[in-house]
């Protein structure tokens, strides 16, 4: 009796392990992939560690040198314009060195040339942004080449992104921006009431192989690339000339640096 | 209970007016909308994905792809037949059904879905610029 047993036991141990055969055969066997969806960047995607820009300022002696940068970025973007100054939004504008830098450096008595210079300004894509500790909703984040990116989908429209930027770079839609678009780039989406927006580095151009709108639209004038690949412009932009960031006190490390 | 006359021709009211659409609508049932295919749809026979999945989980596709292209910044679809596409709900959707009106919103008034969509997305990227 008891050799049968053994027996009956070894065989039905057997027969469970052949059972196991098939299945962890088609497991390895079977390429995971195939037949199933996948997504990925570009063959065009740009690629950074961290993207920054550096602006000449040298190269802008007045308002008429900075409109078409503005106008190439808001126009492509559906910014809207309104007369309204509390509802007025922004990418990117200019401003006086006095503004762009207090508290930088000794500006008491200025280079005549520095204080009526148009100073171009827009979000710093900091490397410690302080807008995406305050979103809570991670509505804005930051990308992993840099760029401190805004999902519209998720802002609640709380502006407490707003009252963390130190650079008054991010705009609030008070009310639907559609009907104050001049023109509409119908490639892109616009806004809806209630959400926060800012410049986003042309995120969206970059995935197409393409610069930033206000660097195509500068000519030569603002270099853009991976601040930490020496081959970049940017990078060599940086190590040629003396650079000014604006409120490097407070730590926020902002990648958009001028020459002055 | 000698209240018992009012209670009643009251709940006898209220159920008029309750079941009066009920009633009023009786064997009729609203009839399922067709959607229009553009020409440049019906030449390509097949969506994204197939054509039951996409009636049915095209939404579960657009959520997808707003999550990839937004957060993680990719950008292309492959699909299981190895076609590439660009994840864009106005550029790339709506570049076949460019016939909302005659597509998406017909299913979506029938089913009473509202999706906000369209608060920012634009409707038809084939006007003229």
């Amino acid at each position: 009796m008891d050799i049968r047993r053994r027996r009956i036991l070894q065989l039905l141990g057997l027969s469970a392990a052949a059972l196991t055969v098939k299945p962890v055969y088609d497991a390895l066997a079977a390429d995971p992939a195939a037949g199933r969806p996948r997504v990925g960047p570009g063959r065009e995607q740009l690629k950074a560690k961290q993207w920054a820009m550096v602006i000449d300022t040298r190269r802008f002696a007045s308002e008429a040198d900075v409109e078409p940068l503005i106008e190439a970025c808001h126009r492509i973007h559906n910014v809207p314009h309104f007369e309204l100054k509390r509802w007025e939004i922004k990418w990117i504008w200019a401003t006086e060195y006095k503004h762009a830098f207090s508290g930088t450096s000794s500006d008491r008595f200025l280079a005549d040339a520095v204080e009526k210079r148009p100073f171009l300004v827009l979000c710093n894509q900091c490397e410690n942004p302080p807008c995406v500790r305050a979103c809570p909703t991670k509505a804005t984040f930051k990308r992993e080449d840099g760029i401190v990116m805004m999902d519209f989908h998720r802002c609640i429209g709380c502006r407490f992104c707003m009252a963390a930027c130190p650079f008054g770079a991010r705009s609030f839609n008070y009310t639907d921006p559609r009907p104050y678009l001049k023109h509409t780039n119908k490639l892109f989406p616009t806004r809806m009431k209630g959400v926060v927006e800012k410049c986003s580095f042309c995120a969206e151009r970059l995935a197409e192989g393409k610069r930033p709108a206000c660097v195509e639209a500068a000519g030569g004038k603002i270099a853009f690339g991976d601040l930490y690949d020496p081959a970049s412009e940017a990078h060599q932009w940086v190590r040629k000339n003396y650079t000014l960031r604006r409120k490097v006190n407070l730590g926020t490390e902002p990648a958009v640096y001028y020459i002055v | 209970m000698k209240d018992k006359r009012w209670i009643v021709s009251g709940l006898v009211v209220f159920l008029l007016i309750v079941l009066f659409p009920f009633w009023y609508n009786r064997g009729r049932a609203v009839p399922p909308p067709e959607v229009k295919l553009t020409e440049k749809a019906k030449a390509e026979k097949e969506c994204v994905l197939a054509r039951d999945y996409m009636k049915a989980e095209h939404m579960q596709i657009l959520d997808l792809w707003r999550e990839t292209v937004v957060r993680e910044g990719n950008r292309i679809y492959t699909n299981p037949k190895g076609r590439e596409f660009v994840m864009s709900l106005s550029n790339t959707c709506l570049d076949c059904h460019s016939n909302k009106a005659e597509f998406c919103d017909k299913c979506h008034n029938y089913a009473s879905v509202r999706p906000y969509c369209w608060d920012c997305h634009i409707e038809n990227p084939k006007e003229a610029r």
